[in-house]
Order: C-alpha cells, then sequence, then structure tokens
C-alpha cells in the first residue's frame, strides 16, 4: 500500500521545495480508509463539492450584483434577464443552498446512526457543527440579498430574536441593523458577511479535515481497524465511489435548476422589500423550519430564542450525553428504532415549522419538540447505560459482514 | 476531477484490460468535456449582457453643430468627438503627405463625408481623453486634438502628428441617416 | 418521453423530501384554482408565440392602462417574434422622458427598443391615488410571485361573477370567486372582443384572459424555453456519465470484498 514514487523529474523538484505531491499521495494512497464505507458515506465529499460550487457561482453573481435597497431586487432580476446564462447561475446557486443543507444533514445523521461523534472523534464532530452554523449564518444572510418580501420579513424576525435577551437585547438589535429597522446598511453588511463567511467555512472544512485524518473515518460497523487487511487506499476506491455519487447527486440538482427552480422559493419572495407590508404567512427556508418551530413552540419569547438555539447547541455535548460503549446503531437495538424516532421527530418538527401557528399544530410542535430534547438529554444517556448490544465482530473484514448485511436500512 | 480515474487503469492486468482501459479513457474525457462546457456559463456570463449590447449603437442629431463647433456623444461608455469642420480645417486635413504620418491615412479614408470627423475621443497611447474640443481648448500645434497627459498631437483629422502616442484616434463604425443625423456603432 | 418527464419531477420530489412542502393554501382560503392546459407546462413545455403576441396586443390595449411591466425592455418583444422594425415602431409610439438636457430640463422623446416599458404612472403614490387607494401591482414577475401562478393570473382574470346571495360588494370592490377574500378593487378588465384579434380566434373573455396570462409567463420567466432545452441536454448527459461512472466503480471495486 506505499505510495508510488514520484517518477516526473519537475514534480520531484517542486515537491522537495513545497511538499504537495507527496502530501496528496499520503492522503490519497497511504491513508488508510476502511473497506466497508457504505454510499452513506459520500456525503462528506459531496458537502465540499458543494462548497465549491456555490463559491464559484456565488462569485460570479457577485460581479453582478448590487447591494442597495432601491437596486437589489433589480441587479437580480437583470441577473434573470440580461446577464449571459445569469439564470442558470443564478437557480444553481439558490438551489444549490438547498442542496448543501441536504447533504449535510443527511451527514450529521448517519454520524448519528453510526455513533461517528464519539472518542476518539469528538473535535471532529464540534468543527462539523461549527460547520453548520456558519452555513446557516452564510444561507440566512444570502437569503435577505434578493430583497424581495421574504428576504425582507426573514431578516426583521430573525434579526428581532436577539431582543429577546433582556437589556442588551434592545442595543444588539440596533447594532446588527445599523439603524432602527432593516435598511440599506442592514443589507450592506449583509452582503458582506454573506460573501466572508464561505472563505470561514473552507477553513473549518481544513481543520475538519485534519480531525478526521487523525483517527480515520468511522465505519458502518463502528469498531477500529485492526490491520492492512481492514483498509483499502482511498484512490482510486473511493474516488470512484464519490464520483459515481457525485453523478447521482448531480441528477438530482440539474433536475431542480431546470425543472423546477423556483420549488423550494415562497413566490412572495419575487415582490420587492415593502417595509410596511408584511405577508400573510411568513416561513423560513426549508432547512430552518424544525428550529422555527421549536421557536414558535414556546410561548415565552426569551426562552424560544433560548430553546431555538439550544437545540443546536446541545449537540456539542452529545459525545458525553450517549452513554453507549458502542458506536454503531447496528449493535444497539433500543437505539436505532430511537433513531429513527428521531429522525420522525425532526421532519414534524419541520412541518410544523411550515403550516401556520394556529390549532392542532401548536400541540403538535410542542410535544415534538418536548421530545426533541427528551431524546437528547434523557433517553441517550439512560439508553446507553441500559441497553443490551448485539456482540461486536471480532474486525471489519470478512466473516462478520454476512450478520450486518441485513441491517442496511 | 473525473480525470483523475483513468490513472487507476494501471492496476490489475488480464483478460479484458483493453475494454476497461477504454471504459477509463471514455469515462475520463466524458468528465473532462462536462467540466469544461459547466465553466463556460461561470465564463460567460462576465461578457457584456444583454442590456449592455442593446445600447450599443447611438443616434445624434447634428442640426444644432454649427461649422467649427464640436460636440461630444457617450457611446459604449466611451467619449467621441464629432467635429464640424470649417473648410481651412479640412483643406489642412486633405493636404497632409501621407507618407510622412506615423500612421499612415487619407483623410478620405477617415471620414464619410469632408464636412464631418468622428473619432473616438480616447488617446491611443494610455487612454485619457484629449482636449479640443471646447473652443478655449488648446488643440495642439497642428489644430486638432491635444491630449494633455503625455502632450500627444491631432490633427484635423485626428491623426497622430506628433507626442507618444502610436495611432491614429480611432474611427467608430457610423452611417448618416439623414444630412442631420448620425448613427455610431 | 411525458412518462419519463414526469417519472423524474416525482423522483426530484421524493429525493428532496418534501412532504414538508404541501402548498399553505389553508392561509388563502383555499380557493380551487381552474387548472388550464398551459402550453409552457412541463418539462418540454414551451411557449406559442402566436399565443404571446396576441397576449402582448392584450396587455398593451387593457392591462397597461393601469399595471407596469418594468423590468421589461421593448427589445424583449423580439423574443415572442416581432420584427426589429416592428419592435422599433412599437417603442417609437411610447413618449419617453429623457434627460436632463444641457439646459437641465427634462424632455420626451420617442421610445427605443432599449427603454423599459413605460409605466402608466409616475411612482406608486401616484398610482394609488388615481385608482382609488389600491396599488396596481407590477406585472413583470406575476406569475412568479403568486402562489398558483397561471393558474391563478387566469383564476383572477375568468373569475368575475356575480356576488353569491347575502354577500353585499363594499363600494368600489367587485366580486371574485379566486381573489383571496373575494373582494377585488379591480374592474372586470375583460368584454367579449375588447380586443381586435383580426378574426381568429374569437376575442372572448376566455381567450384574452389565457392569452394574457400566457404572455405574462413570458414575462415572468423569459429564459423558460432556454432553460428547459439546456436542461434536457445536461440530464441526458449526466444519465449516461453516471452509468459509465457506475462501471467504473464496479470496475475498480471488483476485486475487493
Amino acid at each position: 500500500m506505499s505510495a508510488p514514487a514520484i517518477n516526473n523529474r519537475f514534480l520531484k523538484w517542486f515537491d522537495d521545495r513545497l511538499p504537495v505531491v507527496s502530501f496528496m499521495q499520503h492522503e490519497l494512497h497511504e491513508y488508510p480508509t476502511p473497506k466497508n464505507l457504505n454510499y452513506w458515506w459520500n456525503f462528506g465529499s459531496l458537502a465540499g463539492i458543494c462548497l465549491v460550487i456555490m463559491i464559484a457561482t456565488g462569485v460570479v453573481l457577485a460581479m453582478q450584483y448590487t447591494p442597495h435597497v432601491s437596486l437589489a431586487f433589480l441587479s437580480v432580476e437583470r441577473i434573470m434577464r440580461d446577464v449571459n446564462y445569469g439564470w442558470l447561475l443564478r437557480y444553481l446557486h439558490m438551489n444549490g443552498a438547498s442542496m448543501f443543507f441536504l447533504v449535510v444533514y443527511i451527514h450529521v445523521f448517519r454520524g448519528l446512526y453510526y455513533g461517528s461523534y464519539k472518542s476518539p472523534r469528538e473535535v471532529l464532530w464540534w468543527l462539523g457543527l461549527v460547520i453548520l452554523l456558519l452555513m446557516m449564518a452564510t444561507a440566512f444572510m444570502g437569503y435577505v440579498l434578493p430583497w424581495g418580501q421574504m428576504s425582507f420579513w426573514a431578516a426583521t424576525v430573525i434579526t428581532n430574536l436577539f431582543s429577546a435577551f433582556p437589556l442588551v437585547g434592545e442595543p444588539i438589535v440596533t447594532w446588527l441593523w445599523g439603524g432602527f429597522s432593516v435598511d440599506n446598511p442592514t443589507l450592506n453588511r449583509f452582503y458582506a458577511l454573506h460573501y466572508l463567511l464561505p472563505f470561514v467555512i473552507v477553513g473549518v472544512v481544513v481543520l475538519h479535515l485534519i480531525a478526521l485524518h487523525k483517527h480515520g473515518s468511522n465505519n458502518p460497523l463502528g469498531i477500529p481497524h485492526k490491520g492492512p487487511q481492514d483498509s483499502i487506499p482511498f484512490h482510486p476506491y473511493y474516488t470512484v465511489k464519490d464520483l459515481f455519487g457525485l453523478g447521482v447527486f448531480f441528477i438530482v440538482y440539474m433536475a431542480l435548476v431546470f425543472f423546477a427552480p423556483n420549488m423550494l422559493v415562497e413566490p412572495i419572495n419575487y415582490v420587492p422589500a415593502d417595509p410596511l407590508v408584511t405577508p400573510p404567512h411568513i416561513v423560513p427556508e426549508w432547512y430552518f423550519l424544525p428550529y422555527y418551530a421549536i421557536l414558535r413552540s414556546i410561548p415565552d419569547k426569551l426562552l424560544g430564542v433560548i430553546a431555538m438555539f439550544g437545540s443546536l447547541l446541545i449537540l456539542f455535548v452529545l459525545p458525553w450525553l450517549d452513554t453507549s460503549k458502542v458506536r454503531s446503531a447496528r449493535f444497539r437495538p433500543i437505539y436505532k428504532k430511537l433513531f429513527w424516532v428521531f429522525l420522525a421527530d425532526c421532519i414534524i418538527l419541520g412541518w410544523v415549522g411550515y403550516n401556520p401557528p394556529e390549532g392542532h399544530f401548536i400541540v403538535i410542535g410542542q410535544i415534538a419538540t418536548a421530545y426533541y430534547f427528551l431524546h437528547l438529554l434523557v433517553i441517550m444517556p439512560i439508553v446507553g447505560k441500559v441497553e443490551r448490544t448485539r456482540p461486536l465482530p471480532d474486525s471489519i473484514s470478512a466473516p462478520v459482514l454476512k450478520g450486518a448485511h441485513k441491517e442496511k436500512a | 476531477m473525473a480525470s483523475t480515474v483513468h490513472s487507476t487503469a494501471h492496476g490489475a492486468h488480464g483478460d479484458g484490460g483493453t475494454r476497461r482501459d477504454f471504459l477509463y479513457l471514455a469515462t475520463g474525457a466524458m468528465g473532462a468535456i462536462g467540466a469544461g462546457l459547466a465553466a463556460w456559463p461561470l465564463v460567460d456570463s462576465m461578457n457584456p449582457s444583454a442590456e449592455v449590447l442593446a445600447v450599443s449603437s447611438t443616434e445624434v442629431d447634428l442640426a444644432p453643430v454649427a461649422v467649427g463647433m464640436a460636440l461630444t456623444v457617450k457611446w459604449r461608455g466611451k467619449p467621441v468627438f464629432v467635429r464640424h469642420r470649417t473648410d481651412k480645417e479640412i483643406k489642412e486635413a486633405e493636404d497632409v503627405n501621407v507618407a510622412e504620418l506615423r500612421d499612415p491615412q487619407t483623410d478620405k479614408a477617415r471620414t464619410e463625408k469632408p464636412g464631418w470627423i468622428v473619432v473616438v475621443g480616447i488617446c491611443t497611447h494610455l487612454g485619457c481623453v484629449p482636449l479640443g474640443q471646447k473652443p478655449t481648448d488648446p488643440r495642439g500645434d497642428y489644430g486638432g486634438w491635444f491630449c494633455p497627459c503625455h502632450g500627444s498631437h491631432y490633427d484635423t483629422s485626428g491623426r497622430i502628428r506628433k507626442g507618444p502616442a502610436p495611432k491614429n484616434l480611432a474611427v467608430p463604425a457610423y452611417t448618416f441617416l439623414s444630412d442631420s443625423k448620425v448613427k455610431i456603432g | 418521453m411525458m412518462m419519463r418527464a414526469r417519472i423524474l419531477a416525482a423522483a426530484v420530489t421524493a429525493g428532496l423530501g418534501l412532504a414538508l412542502a404541501a402548498p399553505a393554501s389553508a392561509a388563502e382560503g383555499n380557493v380551487e384554482l381552474p387548472k388550464q392546459n398551459w402550453s409552457f407546462n412541463g418539462p418540454f413545455g414551451t411557449f406559442d408565440q402566436a399565443q404571446l403576441k396576441r397576449g402582448y396586443q392584450v396587455y398593451g390595449q387593457v392591462c397597461s392602462a393601469c399595471h407596469s411591466m418594468h423590468l421589461l425592455y421593448y427589445r424583449n418583444l423580439m423574443d415572442i417574434g416581432f420584427s426589429e422594425a416592428q419592435v422599433k415602431e412599437i417603442a417609437a409610439g411610447v413618449e419617453v422622458t429623457d434627460g436632463p438636457n444641457e439646459e437641465g430640463e427634462m424632455f420626451t422623446r420617442p421610445g427605443r427598443p432599449s427603454d423599459h416599458f413605460r409605466s402608466p404612472f409616475p411612482n406608486d403614490n401616484a398610482a394609488r391615488a388615481a385608482n382609488g387607494g389600491a396599488l396596481p401591482p407590477d406585472l413583470s414577475l406575476i406569475i412568479k410571485a403568486r402562489e398558483g401562478g397561471a393558474n391563478y393570473v387566469y383564476g383572477v382574470l375568468a373569475g368575475f361573477t356575480d356576488p353569491p346571495a347575502g354577500v353585499t360588494v363594499p363600494q368600489g370592490m367587485h366580486y371574485n370567486k379566486v381573489f383571496p377574500g373575494h373582494m377585488i378593487a379591480m374592474n372586470p378588465p375583460l368584454s367579449e372582443g375588447l380586443v381586435d384579434y383580426g378574426g381568429e380566434p374569437k376575442a372572448t373573455v376566455d381567450q384574452m384572459a389565457q392569452d394574457v396570462t400566457a404572455f405574462l409567463a413570458w414575462a415572468s420567466e423569459p429564459e423558460m424555453e432556454a432553460r428547459k432545452r439546456l436542461g434536457i441536454k445536461v440530464m441526458l448527459f449526466l444519465i449516461i456519465f453516471t452509468g459509465m461512472l457506475y462501471a467504473v466503480k464496479r470496475k475498480v471495486w471488483a476485486n475487493i470484498h
């Protein structure tokens, strides 16, 4: 499994001065990857590619966009109508955000199912959560830029969340706005930050990869690899598997871009922002809906905000809330069922978040919110202690795979 | 990215080796073509957009420009000098010995109608706007235009006569729609 | 072909787990929109240029008295089959304010193809004042900006009826079975034969509503045909390429397991 020597004389000369070639060889050829990774492990590299697509399309869009309250909407429509392929770039960027979140959420739930956050990968998990938080900030500010009705009112509602904090709340909100309402200064700074944060994400992704390569990928069995028979080089095996996954991803993504580009946006965002008229039904983008539901489920303003942020921050201590010694849900019969309940709970929260806060939606939202925290704070620690796990296989290699095979749902 | 795939061809040899190599090669080529095509929209978006191209020609009413007067119009973001030349200026422009010019061109080749000279008002040296449109402006040694940046002198046909500029002032494409109306671009 | 298209659409929806995205019709009072068979529906749908031209005629002669379409340029009309000369003539028929001139005065001149569609009112306040306080919305993006899209706009145009028994319509309002709340400030804009189509088809209210809605759909998404054409090529490429990648993956992994 040793890397082939560098044969090209120029590359050798260059590598002697800047060891990028040997670094790549080390990462691709020598870096041992578990041989049993399934397709759920494709989503990490897919997320990286999403980030690249977002930055590439974002940079060229930025060349055409004007961050000013009286021109932002018009400049976006100019992109759609007059710029060469402007419609394509904008639809790629707009729907790319949704695809990015879809991919990252699958990546997160894969980690939850297979216990990828557990020792020694806690910091890797933290860095992933930091990336998720940065993505949310970036996506939120990007959504404001077209300056449609939903852009404006999303900005108003979300920035107003900070007013919930006693004493400092109001000054913070005024500071965020740069005025007494969401207006031109707000739009301008959101644009600056929307351009900046993706590069911060790139930095954290590099750290995420360094942390990953320290102990290597987890795997569907959740047991460490015990020798060379358990692993294969990343390249070519996982490069081609990732490329195939990328092809499937692109089919879904392009179908959305070319045939249903506005499926995931609210029509009202094609009406220019009007600070005097609130749309009757304000909803965030789909990837924020579960948090929005948690916010609305709690009748107290401050507690609602705390619960919403808490629902994410709590994930930082997940490695310690999960008391089980076993990583993979394959060998945890109770947790495995609870995982699906938790996933369903998150989807229910999203559905509640989409609907107006009336009637039975309020009750359902409150139950789902309570269960969200119950799962993480109470059920996970207890189940980890009391659950009788199934016997773990001796190694990743052949004989044990038979038993594990039928578990793949 | 996909081109990394075919380097994997040097794996196991044996039966079906050629067919496999072909598959790797074809897939790599397909990926390279796809990536190239996908990059094009990003590049092309930086080319002039439809609303820029739509104003790439402009119509100018010449009726108010008396003999000896000049008019500056903006065309594609640049100044275009339109001067209604006097008979003296026309004669000066036509009498020049073309062979002696740095950028040899006859006045006839540079005008549609002898009375009107239309040039892009950008000095061919480093892109400054020469003086000479207003009656009070310095017009240089040859009665045309004078570039204040590095001292290029242009004659009444907009040809470079003295100074660092290498070429004559450019003549845009234009047509007279009538005696008093010209379309530039 | 249609079958594949429908499978595609279903796959996209399923792939994104969009159980969440049930339309929020609850807030709008659950009006069943009359579904029309638009030529531009579906992944292979295109615009019918003759219909778009008729639609422009309706917009120009009827709607444009109150509704602006400020995102459109006269030159855009070349995309729906008007010749350059026709577009110049249409544009020249409009007085456009330009300036300031050298004396600092604004002046009017005949329109050019590079001008925006002229708005009927100088600003929103003037539009409100002239329309009893109700602002006639700009129509440039109306199809994209309304839940239900073309079906909704058509529904409003064709949805003027007498109010049901017991419903009183306030002064200056009109009953519309599709408009949210059913009370709309707009007069019924269309009446039989209002626009001269020159014979075929007959200018019925329904026909004119269909035509102008199609025109507005084009105005909202002028890139639609190019988008779908490119999309089909991209999908074919990706399906073949992904198939090849799968074959490569199989070969590379053949000696593992």
